[in-house]
């Protein structure tokens, strides 16, 4: 059960600077820690966030074992035209979640 | 000398039906007030809070089918944001059938396996978890209003008496930091008040949502008592107590707390 909040303006003026936030749900584990038998648990994290507009990549975030669980990222950006961000987050045991948002640029 | 008359008085204001020594009704605050501006911020937008992860979750559960009758919760609850509206808010809520009071997550599960002929969720589980915030989160912003049935009162009490009941190694009661010294820190942490209002919440130090009964666990751990097993009757009667307590104060579920 992966959830993914996405937050991006429906409407913005051309030149605006929009604030652009995502929130994925993962456990984020570390691959440090042990089970009371002492075994490792094995890291299961996300290793890397892209965010593309119109196909084109506009931002990118590789992603570590000391970030915390259901990672959030927020960045900035100018609304140059009208179109669609497609999200993408890629991590270990294959995997791979997707969102999308559509933003009118006036 | 001085734990004596302690006991004494304790006892006499259990049996007082109003409570004397409570924290006075306007003097009252969630916790989300005693947190940093940047930890309210996380928990006031539905984007950034990790805990509407366990609510859209529970949105898909609510309905999806299981169990041997196939059925869904919205098969005959229908349109959550108008069927469990307020419902969160009223609870532990008595149980005829039972005789005693039980707790949101127990009566998802006995729905579970009385109605849908499901197994019952594991506390804690994500999806327990994710149903119990999802029917929560329609009763946010409304006031507590658990411990009103006249069925409840002696449960009420039960929970007051256990609240100020001097527990394991560091002999505390849980009104010996949330009565008398809400006002105060612990280590760099601010004590506050113990009131339930935002459950199951997103704790950052538990990197996950938990439920109120983990909350409680875990200050058991603290003073190094014993804590009383999952879905316990003091368990039970120590929420009960908590949202009589609260009465009033608006739901925030999911909360985030530090």
């Amino acid at each position: 059960m992966a959830q993914t909040l996405v937050n991006v303006p429906k409407k913005a003026r051309r030149g605006d600077v929009i604030e652009i936030k995502t929130l994925m749900s993962h456990i984020m584990e570390t691959g440090y820690r042990r089970t009371a038998a002492g075994d490792i648990v094995p890291r299961d994290i996300i290793t890397s966030f892209t965010c593309r507009f119109n196909g084109e990549e506009i931002f990118r975030a590789d992603l570590f074992p000391a970030i915390a669980a259901n990672p959030y990222l927020a960045f900035f950006t100018v609304a140059t035209e009208s179109g669609k961000f497609d999200f993408e987050w890629i991590g270990d045991k294959g995997f791979l979640e997707t969102a999308s948002a559509q933003i009118t640029v006036e | 000398m001085k734990i004596a008359p302690a006991i004494a008085l304790a006892s006499a204001l259990t049996a007082l039906p109003a409570f004397a020594n409570e924290i006075p009704p306007d003097q009252r605050r969630s916790g989300y007030d005693f947190m940093a501006a940047d930890t309210k911020a996380i928990q006031d937008d539905d984007t950034s809070n990790p805990g509407m992860l366990w609510v859209l979750d529970g949105e898909a559960l609510w309905k999806a089918k299981s169990g041997n009758a196939a059925k869904s919760c919205a098969d005959c609850h229908g349109e959550a944001r108008e069927t469990m509206k307020g419902v969160a808010a009223r609870y532990p809520a008595f149980d005829k059938s039972l005789g005693r009071p039980v707790n949101l997550e127990q009566r998802i599960n006995l729905e579970r396996t009385e109605r849908q002929g499901a197994p019952a969720l594991a506390y804690e589980s994500r999806e327990l978890l994710a149903l119990t915030a999802f029917i929560a989160n329609q009763s946010r912003r409304m006031p507590i209003a658990a411990g009103d049935d006249p069925a409840l009162r002696p449960f009420v009490e039960k929970g007051r008496e256990l609240f100020l009941l001097r527990q394991g190694q560091l002999n505390l009661a849980c009104a010996n930091c949330h009565d008398d010294n809400w006002d105060k820190h612990l280590a760099g942490s601010a004590i506050t008040q113990g009131q339930p209002t935002g459950y199951p919440e997103y704790r950052l130090e538990w990197q996950t949502l938990g439920s109120l009964e983990r909350r409680l666990r875990s200050c058991m751990t603290g003073v190094r008592a014993q804590a009383y097993d999952y879905g316990a009757p003091e368990l039970v009667a120590i929420e009960l107590y908590l949202m009589s307590r609260a009465r009033g104060m608006p739901v925030e579920t999911p909360a985030v707390r530090p």
